[in-house]
């Protein structure tokens, strides 16, 4: 499982849960679930102009991902149109479909990039990782104040001083930053679940901020490593145990809140 | 460019699904906008691509794996009251996409079919199985006569539930078969462009009918033709595509969704 | 004396619609000054404007110093992972970008202000799991934190029961006796009447304000509301009720006394 040429898929994989633990944080706290799910969308197109350009993967999905910013950008501006919305979303996926069925390698492309694919990582995409990875975590820890007051109320972190458009700018370039490079792990359609999963989780478990994102990360490296460890063993795609995984996760913590809720907990005095 | 075209029986049985699910998934679809049901179709369409998945590896007609898991999620969409936890069910919608994975990976490596994914996710008319024009169709004209007997009632209670309820409508009953007709529409779109894009079927050519009137029977019968128009269009300019790069046909579910998208845009410019 | 607040010839429009008008009024250092005016009067718009998140179209706000402030309405989810204590502590240096580490005299400083507003002992509790009133007072030691010479609140009173609407006033009470200006937007005046001293009245974009002696009379009242408007004393204390629309003949009376 440790053999080297799968090395390297554990180390992205680290990095992947990394940036998605501090990213997705916030994708619970701010209540952004749809940008979490937009922006992977739009990421997808990126990765398979960059099949068949024959680029490295990570530059298609970066700078897809950040056209995706732009886009939701723009579309938080004017009134939210939900149909417009979903329509661009799925035209998205459509071009990528174009792009992939001109590459010619239509069939296996299409699972790769939808469900992810860890083991497939080379040592080519080890240092844009490595950047990405690092880069995410110290910029939510950076401007984790401004970003946890505005989630509770935009109007105090104006009072206070901060500019609340720039804070949300950040937080999307954060989110299409970690979902580019969590992508070809566990595929278009769950980052999301990496994401909100063990975020979910550790908000439901712990009240301190600090503690959560903390368990969060965890949680998130936790997740992917189970993952791809059970996918080793049974042979069986990452991509389920990482959705079905995240599911447990979560539920198990609400309902491990709910039991401890209905008894009277002498902390509430 | 043409030649061949009106003879060739898989062109006559995609322009079969493809009409067929554009007039019910129009019909369907302005009511789901009206309704503001958008995302329950969205997610029944996640959900149902495990079935997609799974008649694949059973070996069945895609229609009945899609169907069926789409009833199975109509069912867990029943239960939820409105709008309560978008988290919650984005999560439970990954852990329904983590299995779509596992059955299509069993697809792929037990039957040797490749493209599964790509014909389950994105849709494949040229390659649907012979007999599924006449299912199809037979289906969309049920699931048409059905929403007919219902409409009254089922406007009534997506414009005011309170009122429907006061003039004794069971609203409960509506609401479960109008998720019954969703989960049909979401199947017929799925085996015409694919279980992740067949929110565009559903949704735009409604979304653009109602840009153009506010009737709900004109939108209906207008979003069915738009419909028709974009599945029909898309899958001619697919057969056509041949000559784009040679040898290689460009996939037919692209073009749909193109076509839905400039539907719906030259729509919304109209009223702006 | 420097004034804590000063706004003069105020017009602001919104969406091409005049919402404020010459609007003026002033606070002293350690005034309690009531906003008031009916639904849709223009309360929020004007302390959005002092706070400068609006722009005026004419005249000038002056502040002395930093403000606090306590918004209208804050839905918190109960599941957020941000305790009272973490709400405390983000009012003192909330908007930083950088990394933070927890200090003893940060942790004295948040607990010192929870101890002001009598809730210490919700600390660690889940803002999203705090009631109405124990939430509107976090939000205030949230605003006070950073010791603000001008607290301004929208409409705190307004979800809250008699009794924690009484306590959310004897403790803004005991805040402008500490020196800070207290203006607060409610769209009744009762609960304030015991503690206020002076208030602008908003209607229909136009402000009129006075010290509260001198408003809450029934004549002013009545002109202002267009309506006949009672102001009544009972066991010392006074009220504001709407009559019955007659005019009174005691209506020259500047208090009905019911003894």
């Amino acid at each position: 499982m440790f053999v080297p040429y799968l090395l390297d898929g554990w180390i992205v994989a680290t990095l992947v849960a990394l940036a998605s633990g501090f990213a997705g944080f916030f994708v619970v706290l701010r209540r952004e679930s749809f940008a979490a799910h937009a922006l992977p969308m739009a990421a997808f197109p990126g990765a398979a102009a960059a099949v068949l350009f024959g680029v490295a993967q990570i530059y298609g999905l970066v700078a897809a991902a950040l056209l995706g910013v732009g886009l939701l950008l723009w579309l938080k501006r004017g009134q939210r149109n939900d149909a417009a919305t979903a329509l661009a979303l799925v035209a998205l996926l459509a071009l990528g479909a174009l792009f992939l069925s001109l590459s010619g390698r239509y069939a296996d492309a299409v699972y790769a990039l939808l469900f992810g694919q860890v083991f497939a990582v080379g040592p080519g995409d080890i240092a844009p990782a490595v950047a990405l990875g690092v880069l995410v975590p110290l910029a939510v820890l950076a401007g984790f104040r401004p970003l946890l007051l505005s989630a509770l109320a935009p109007e105090l972190a104006s009072v206070r001083g901060a500019n609340c458009g720039w804070v949300d700018a950040l937080f999307l370039l954060l989110l299409a930053l970690a979902a580019a490079l969590a992508l070809p792990v566990t595929g278009a359609l769950l980052v999301f679940s990496l994401m909100t999963g063990p975020a979910g989780a550790a908000c439901v478990l712990l009240r301190s901020p600090k503690a959560a994102l903390a368990l969060s990360v965890g949680l998130a490296l936790a997740l992917i490593w189970s993952a791809l460890a059970l996918s080793y063993a049974t042979g069986w795609p990452a991509g389920f145990f990482t959705g079905a995984l995240a599911a447990v996760l979560y539920l198990a913590a609400r309902m491990w809140r709910r039991a401890r809720r209905a008894r009277p907990s002498p902390g509430w005095a | 460019m043409f030649e061949g075209f009106w003879t060739s029986q898989v062109v006559w049985n995609a322009l079969l699904i493809g009409g067929a699910a554009a007039v019910l998934s129009g019909c369907i679809g302005v009511f789901t906008v009206l309704r503001g049901q958008s995302f329950a179709g969205h997610a029944l369409a996640d959900v149902s691509s495990a079935g997609g998945a799974l008649s694949l590896l059973l070996g069945i007609n895609p229609m009945l794996g899609f169907f069926g898991l789409g009833l199975l999620g109509a069912l867990g969409l029943s239960g939820r009251r409105q709008g309560d936890g978008d988290l919650a069910a984005g999560i439970l919608l990954g852990a329904g996409l983590g299995l779509t994975a596992l059955l299509l990976h069993f697809a792929i490596s037990l039957r040797n079919s490749t493209g599964a994914a790509a014909v389950v996710m994105f849709g494949s008319l040229f390659s649907a199985p012979p007999g599924a024009g006449a299912l199809a169709l037979g289906s969309a004209l049920a699931g048409v006569v059905l929403l007919g007997v219902i409409h009254r009632p089922l406007l009534l209670s997506s414009l005011d539930a309170g009122l429907a309820a006061v003039r004794g409508v069971n609203i409960r009953l509506v609401a479960g078969v109008f998720l019954v007709l969703l989960a049909l529409a979401v199947t017929l779109s799925a085996m015409a462009v694919g279980a992740i894009l067949s929110t565009a079927l559903l949704i735009g050519p409604a979304a653009a009918a109602l840009r153009l009137t506010r009737r709900p029977g004109l939108a209906c019968a207008l979003a069915a033709g738009l419909g028709v128009f974009c599945a029909w269009g898309g899958v001619a300019l697919a057969y056509a595509s041949y000559g784009f790069t040679p040898g290689r046909v460009w996939p037919v579910s692209f073009f749909i969704v193109a076509l839905v998208f400039c539907t719906y845009a030259a729509a919304s410019l109209r009223r702006a | 004396m420097s004034m804590a607040l000063e706004v003069s010839g105020l017009t602001v429009r919104l969406g091409g619609r005049e919402v404020l008008r010459d609007v003026g009024f002033a606070l002293a250092p350690g005034a309690f000054c009531g906003l008031i005016g009916a639904n849709g009067s223009g309360k929020t718009t004007l302390l959005r404007t002092i706070l400068g998140f609006e722009t005026a179209a004419a005249g000038r706000v002056t502040r002395d110093g930093a403000v606090g402030y306590v918004p209208q309405k804050l839905e918190l989810a109960p599941d957020m992972p941000v305790r009272a204590r973490d709400l405390v502590a983000l009012g003192l240096d909330g908007q930083r970008f950088g990394f933070s580490f927890p200090s003893a005299r940060r942790r004295r400083v948040v607990a010192e202000m929870l101890e002001a507003v009598d809730l210490l002992g919700f600390a660690d509790q889940r803002v999203g799991e705090l009631s109405g009133g124990q939430l509107q007072r976090v939000l205030i030691a949230h605003a006070l934190v950073s010791k603000p010479k001008l607290l301004l609140l929208d409409e705190p009173l307004a979800n809250l029961d008699l009794r924690a609407a009484a306590e959310i006033v004897a403790l803004l009470k005991r805040v402008a006796g500490q020196g800070v200006s207290v203006l607060i937007s409610a769209h009744d005046m009762n609960p304030l009447l015991g503690a206020m001293h002076q208030l602008v009245y908003l209607a229909n974009g136009r402000a009129a304000s006075g010290r509260t002696e001198q408003v809450v009379r029934t004549e002013v009242l009545s002109e202002l509301y267009g309506y006949h408007i009672d102001v009544i004393r009972v066991h010392g204390r006074i009220l504001v009720v709407a009559g019955d629309g007659h005019v009174h003949a005691h209506d020259h009376e500047h208090v009905a006394t019911i003894p």
